[in-house]
């Protein structure tokens, strides 16, 4: 047999792969050239890409950034390219970025927001990096709701103070009668009914009749408000809710709604999976509520309704109405998501916690929601973005967000025609919130996914 | 034999309404009751003392009033003078007309957009990436406002198509005059019109509907049965005989022949929108405000069906292809036999929330001055009678009717479609 002439007797060494099949070619050749269709769609995509960014990087680049009014970027771009089609005039970000930014707020305490901001990103940073930073960074978390109020709003320290040592007498009570869960909610209604009534001041002692805790309240927080500047140490300017605007008012909105309406969400969740049948009515009776009407409706509650279900004389600040309003609404979206997370857990683990013996909220605690949050954390992040993106609904209510800005902008002679570069700026800004949003749950994903499976 | 006895019964105690779990649930829902009809309560007694204080009343007696305002962009007549009510079905009618148009752009451009996310070529798969996030990450109210602002920014006046050598002409065969005051497109006209039928009588809520139209759509109706009808033959006598009769020039025939001769009959011809004075005339004319508000509500939902079809697309495993394959099936009824089935049961619930959400977010409409439900009910009515209580309620119950009837609608569906596990 071995002498068959046609037997090869040792192995041919590999080829290469033909050179139109790797690198670059290869590359181009597998998706974007396969077949004459994609080749044709191809060239079609790149003329348009072509046609897209030549206007816009034009737009955008060959611009006039030193310009105190629209007619001026107007001869500033005859003068330099003869016409005044095709470039921008960045002058109005230029001429009011800080408006923008912090809509009405007095210049010179711009560092509380900027500090409330970085604070922000100092409290949320155990939370959303727990693996790497500092777990002592948990205190600033812990002590942010507190702090933020009082450092956009000012007045003295002494309230926060009160709020915080509120929240912690509450919620030592609750744990006395409940355990750790119902003394977090006790101390979180309590602080969150707290500052109300301290940014619903001033209001008219006879609102509030003649409870006996409510005089107490309401005395403590009037004395507390009258506390001189001078007497007070830590006392901050008072900066009024109407001169709140810009993004400074997106991030401040969205914030509270999203930090209030995650332990609102659970609430209403749980009590949506609930086999007691008042509260579970209750609960789907207000979640199918809110998402079934449009945010707007709600801001017009926050706008012209409130005060009327309030008690007569109450003179709510409209900011603060809007939070609520836009707090409810975010809760029930929060409460869906969280219903499917809770859905997707099997029985075992509520059987399991069961069978060790723990009870409703020691089981909620330690088994029922680290799994069902983590099932849940993608519609979570999106709610937060929808969130974050509706809070541009208040320039509707005449609120000055960066939408409500730009028409007041835009109002003012020098900048009156001005649409292009002021939507470009507001886009890009909420572009990379919302984006960086997206980006940050995929990578919570992948981080968790990888821990369990 | 043992015997089993019953073990004593306990006697109730005031303290197991607390420490006993079965009797725990009943004093927290009978406290949650309790709570819950204070808050009412006290929601509405404060309402009855501000509403005293105000000198107002909760009454309804106001839509009866003439509304005195216009609403340019409606479906059926109206003028100033017709009353509040009136107004607030036309613009009912105008939130309805945004949503269903809304609803299928938004369909198309999302499943278009979701499949080409998937493409094998890598430039389409990007560019639609792009947009995807580009829309999904930028508010919508921002969206609307955009759209409006090109739409009145950068298209030419309706002056700029006057003269023999106009700057600007009508497209698609002269019919179609885009302008920054909006679209004008042609009418149909029936020149020997069956005329209209009134229904409602004089009331508000009157309806004009066309003679002409539902003589179509009933022709329409008997072709498409007449249609299955053949269809079903030409089924019977494959089974029977084991050859197909040819039938698709019939079928084509039965379709368009009897609408055709009808439309004739009818007189049917478009009426074109043509340059009198300043502006054009005839026509339908399509405001800005709509076309901006569909255009921005279009594209932003459909960035979202986009992410569900490619998602839905993706949860079919790849055995499910192959297995089709394995079968000799061609791609394009892989797709349509197997894929697609499998794939809508994942994108319709998703899906339909989103036609909800484009419906709520077309109240958004004020931005841009489309007199919807919210721009008439609670925009307009609103501020010239001064009854915040009454409009915003009835806004909010109308739209949570809206809504709970497309949920009512997607949880029939999702009956019927769910997987029957053994």
């Amino acid at each position: 047999m071995s002498d068959a002439s046609f037997v090869r007797s040792e192995m041919l060494s590999e080829q290469d792969p033909p050179p139109t099949s790797v690198g670059v070619i290869g590359w181009l050749r597998a998706n974007l050239f396969s077949n004459w269709w994609n080749s044709i769609l191809t060239v079609l995509c790149l003329a348009a890409i072509w046609y897209v960014l030549s206007g816009l990087l034009g737009w955008t680049l060959l611009s006039v950034w030193n310009a105190g009014s629209l007619n001026e970027c107007r001869e500033i771009m005859i003068a330099s390219w003869g016409s005044t089609h095709g470039h921008a005039c960045w002058g109005v970000i230029n001429d009011r970025w800080l408006q923008l930014l912090f809509g009405f707020y007095p210049p010179e305490l711009y560092y509380r927001p900027i500090l409330a901001m970085l604070l922000l990103f100092a409290a949320l940073a155990p939370v959303l990096f727990a693996d790497k930073v500092s777990p002592r960074l948990l205190y600033v978390t812990a002590a942010y709701p507190f702090l933020m109020p009082w450092l956009m709003w000012g007045g003295s320290i002494w309230t926060p103070v009160g709020v915080a040592a509120g929240f912690v007498l509450a919620y030592l009570v609750g744990r006395k009668l409940g355990g750790t869960v119902p003394g977090l909610v006790l101390g979180i209604v309590s602080a969150i009914v707290w500052w109300m009534l301290w940014l619903g001041l001033p209001v008219q002692s006879e609102v509030f009749g003649s409870g006996v805790g409510e005089i107490l309240v309401v005395g403590l927080g009037e004395s507390l408000a009258s506390i001189s500047p001078d007497a007070a140490p830590f006392w901050l300017e008072t900066v009024e809710s109407r001169k709140f605007g810009g993004f400074m008012l997106s991030v401040l909105i969205g914030v509270v709604a999203i930090g209030c309406s995650l332990p609102l969400g659970i609430l209403l969740a749980l009590g949506r999976q609930s086999n007691m049948l008042i509260v579970k009515a209750i609960c789907v009776g207000f979640i199918e509520f809110i998402r079934g009407v449009p945010l707007i409706t709600l801001l017009f509650v926050a706008s012209t309704l409130l005060n009327i279900f309030l008690p007569p004389g109450t003179n709510f600040d409209i900011i603060l109405r809007v939070m609520i309003m836009v707090t409810l609404f975010a809760a029930a979206y929060m409460a869906e998501v969280i219903r499917g997370g809770l859905a997707g857990l099997p029985t075992g683990q509520y059987e399991g916690a069961d069978s060790l013996g723990l009870n409703y909220w020691q089981a909620q605690r330690l088994i029922i929601m680290p799994q069902a949050l983590k099932i849940s954390i993608p519609g979570i992040v999106s709610t937060f973005i929808g969130i974050f993106k509706d809070t541009t609904l208040v320039s509707i209510i005449a609120l000055l967000d960066p939408l409500g800005l730009s028409n007041s902008i835009r109002a003012d002679t020098d900048w009156n025609g001005v649409y292009w570069e002021l939507f470009a700026f507001i886009a890009l800004m909420f572009f990379i919130a919302c984006f960086g949003m997206s980006r940050y749950s995929m990578y919570l994903e992948r981080k968790l996914k990888t821990e369990n499976d | 034999m043992a015997t089993m006895t019953d073990p004593p019964r306990e006697s109730f105690r005031l303290s197991m309404l607390i420490y006993d779990t079965r009797y725990r649930s009943l004093t927290i829902q009978v406290i949650a009751l309790f709570a819950f009809m204070l808050l009412v309560a006290w929601i509405i007694s404060n309402t009855v003392q501000n509403l005293a204080g105000l000198g107002k009343e909760v009454e309804f007696g106001f839509f009866g009033e003439p509304a005195s305002y216009d609403i340019n962009q409606r479906l059926l007549e109206y003028t100033s003078r017709d009353t509040h009510l009136r107004a607030s079905f036309i613009g009912l009618l105008n939130t309805l007309v945004v949503a269903i148009l809304g609803c299928i752009t938004a369909t198309v451009i999302g499943v278009f957009v979701g499949v080409a996310r998937l493409s094998r070529n890598w430039l389409i798969a990007r560019i639609m990436t792009v947009y995807v996030e580009m829309f999904r990450n930028v508010p919508v109210l921002l969206w609307i406002v955009f759209a409006m602002a090109i739409l009145i920014e950068s298209l030419p006046s309706p002056r700029a198509f006057r003269g023999e050598d106009a700057p600007q002409s009508l497209i698609l065969n002269d019919s179609v005059a885009i302008t920054n005051r909006g679209v004008y497109v042609p009418e149909a006209l029936f020149s020997r019109s069956l005329g209209d039928v009134r229904l409602f009588g004089e009331s508000s809520v009157r309806f004009d509907v066309s003679l002409d139209l539902i003589v179509i759509i009933a022709v329409l109706a008997a072709s498409v049965f007449v249609f299955r009808r053949i269809r079903a033959w030409a089924e019977r006598v494959q089974n029977e005989t084991g050859n197909r009769p040819t039938t698709w020039h019939f079928q084509i025939a039965v379709l368009v022949v009897p609408t055709v001769i009808l439309l004739a009959a009818l007189g049917f011809h478009l009426g074109k929108p043509e340059l009198k004075g300043f502006n054009f005339a005839g026509g339908t004319h399509l405001r800005n405000s709509l076309i901006a508000l569909w255009i921005a509500l279009s594209l932003y939902t459909a960035a979202f069906i986009a992410e569900i079809v490619r998602g839905g697309i993706l949860a079919i495993s790849k055995g499910q292809t192959e297995a089709a394959g394995s079968l000799g099936l061609r791609p394009n009824r892989i797709m349509s036999l197997v894929i697609l089935p499998q794939a809508l049961r994942v994108i319709i619930p998703p899906l339909i929330s989103n036609y909800l959400n484009l419906t709520k977010n077309s109240s958004l409409a004020i931005a841009v001055g489309y007199l919807d439900i919210t721009g008439t009910l609670g925009g307009i009515t609103l501020n010239q009678t001064g009854r915040e209580l009454e409009c915003i309620l009835l806004l909010m119950l109308i739209y949570l009717f809206i809504s709970l009837s497309i949920s009512v609608g997607m949880n029939i569906y999702n009956k019927r479609v769910a997987l029957v596990e053994r």
